[in-house]
């Protein structure tokens, strides 16, 4: 045992070296965090939530139109890619075999890793281009080119989480495989298969890039999906760049419900499949 | 019952020992099965009569091949990558492997309780008896809880559960869970119910329960039961048919194969000499 001095000491070593590792990697996130509450806590107020933007040199003025227009493109991006996303997800996990499937993974593999602000070009090219306008639409659409992957990669792997033995069960009792897959293993999965869809919502909410020629941004609030239509990180980014001191402010706001939704997004899905996995 | 009288396999030179019962009816009839993984035999060329209302036990040392006969008997080896199934499984004088059956209906005679309990987990005590009812689209309230009644009563686990039936069937205790998987299986009223170790996993007193079930069950289905308990087989079942590597080697009535077996393998693996 006349190494256990050293051994102690190397331990000690790689101990320091994984925390200051931690901490640098924790540390933007806290910065960007502590920016964001200390510049821009103090411009969220009821006019914030409530009003549309002021023009320049105007005091006042709110998000109200890209904090809706955020939900809503955000929201129909989940509802168009929920059904693909578990289809293809389904597809790779219960039928390995099928030849459509080496196709199948090599397309979400690379729409997963293909540039957020290339889905808003191809959202641009099909449906603002034949249509002529920008739209709340075609923003939707190209958040839903980013969460079809990461829905159809998170359903897959969580599909594969539920015993085989449920499958055999079902398929015992008679049941045709569609059934047994849709009525007995996706349930089975459903907490996972939930998580898969927050996660998305929550990294498609944040992209500012795809919804500059889809979405376009608009100062008023609109529900409309063929009309052009804003969102938080649109408005972010214009204010952003802005020369205006008090526009720097509300980006920073803005950043910070961005945020927030996000965190609550994330937490939502810890919520729902709490006491699994 | 020509077709049972023992031969040497002319592929593989081994001899299977049959005894067929004159008295019994057939339900199932295996001939020739054999179930290939890629190039590897599971089993080889079983011949086996099935008789209707009787139980019939496989028993073996393990890697003998009695589950992967039993799976071949409802083709869940249909499931299986590279896994294939030549020879044929008469259920009541159709081939099951015909290509013009479909496994669903196939599975729907042929019940099946596994060595592990595996109730649905998402549903309930009453939704997993009804499992094989509802999601073939049958609605109907009373139809299903008159199913349930009736298969939980089957699988004597009626009393316990009658007034929890829309508990979480994860809430029942491994020997419950088998009985719960039982009726299940009961539930669709299957011609036959294959059960592959249903007892392994449990306690005495649940695999008691389970035994007990099995001289009542008979005169609703056939069962074919696989266990690797020679005890067992000799309580519950009425034929038994001894695998060694892959090969059926002798098939009979379970009392006189237990004490006059006629090939000296099963006579040395029930006396204990191996397995």
């Amino acid at each position: 045992m006349r190494n256990l001095q050293a051994r102690y000491a190397r331990d000690r070593v790689i101990l320091f070296v994984v925390v200051i590792g931690t901490i640098l990697a924790a540390l933007p996130l806290t910065l960007v965090l502590f920016y964001a509450v200390v510049n821009g806590f103090s411009s969220l107020d009821w006019n914030f939530f409530t009003k549309g933007p002021k023009p320049p040199g105007e005091t006042g003025g709110g998000m109200a139109p890209a904090i809706v227009g955020t939900l809503v493109i955000t929201g129909t991006g989940l509802l168009i890619a929920t059904p693909f996303g578990i289809a293809a997800g389904i597809l790779m996990a219960e039928y390995p075999d099928n030849k459509l499937n080496p196709t199948l993974r090599l397309l979400s593999d690379t729409l997963n890793g293909m540039p957020a602000i290339l889905k808003g070009l191809l959202a641009y090219v099909l449906v603002v281009k034949a249509q002529g306008s920008f739209s709340g639409f075609s923003g939707a659409l190209a958040m839903a080119f980013i969460m079809v992957p990461i829905i159809a990669k998170s359903t897959e792997s969580m599909l594969k989480l539920v015993p085989w033995n449920i499958r055999e069960a079902g398929l015992a009792l008679g049941l045709p495989r569609w059934r047994v897959i849709l009525s007995l293993v996706l349930p089975a999965a459903r907490g996972g298969v939930v998580t898969g869809m927050l996660l998305a919502t929550a990294r498609a909410a944040g992209e500012a890039a795809p919804l500059i020629f889809t979405a376009f941004g608009n100062t008023l609030l609109t529900l409309n999906l063929s009309q052009p239509m804003d969102a938080l990180p649109l408005r972010l980014y214009a204010y952003a760049i802005s020369p205006y001191e008090d526009w720097h402010r509300l980006a920073w706001a803005a950043a910070l419900v961005l945020l927030a939704l996000v965190v609550l997004t994330s937490l939502l899905a810890r919520w729902a499949t709490r006491g699994r996995f | 019952m020509s077709e049972f009288t023992p031969a040497a396999n002319p592929q593989t030179g081994h001899t299977e020992i049959i005894t067929p019962d004159p008295n019994a009816k057939t339900r199932i009839e295996a001939r020739r099965v054999t179930v290939w993984y890629g190039q590897k035999a599971g089993v080889r060329d079983v011949d086996m009569p099935i008789y209707a209302n009787k139980v019939t036990a496989l028993i073996g040392p393990s890697g003998c091949g009695k589950t992967t006969f039993l799976r071949a008997l409802n083709r869940m080896h249909d499931l299986t990558p590279h896994a294939r199934v030549t020879g044929e499984v008469l259920l009541d004088g159709v081939n099951v492997y015909d290509p013009g059956v479909d496994p669903v209906e196939v599975r729907r005679k042929i019940g099946m309780v596994f060595q592990k309990p595996n109730p649905f987990p998402t549903l309930s005590i009453y939704g997993n008896v009804v499992a094989g009812l509802r999601l073939v689209g049958i609605r109907k309230k009373s139809l299903l809880d008159e199913a349930v009644e009736r298969a939980l009563t089957q699988a004597a686990l009626w009393d316990e559960v009658k007034d929890r039936l829309h508990a979480p069937s994860m809430s029942l205790s491994g020997g419950q869970q088998q009985r719960l998987c039982i009726a299940r299986a009961l539930a669709v009223e299957p011609e036959v119910l294959l059960m592959d170790e249903p007892t392994s996993a449990l306690d005495p007193i649940s695999t008691q329960s389970i035994e007990d079930l099995l001289t009542e069950l008979k005169k609703h289905v056939t069962i074919v039961i696989v266990t690797h308990n020679m005890q067992q087989a000799g309580r519950v079942s009425d034929y038994t048919g001894f695998f060694l590597n892959g090969d059926l080697v002798e098939f009979g009535p379970t009392n006189p194969l237990f004490t006059t077996p006629k090939d000296k393998r099963t006579e040395a693996y029930i006396t204990g000499r191996f397995g």
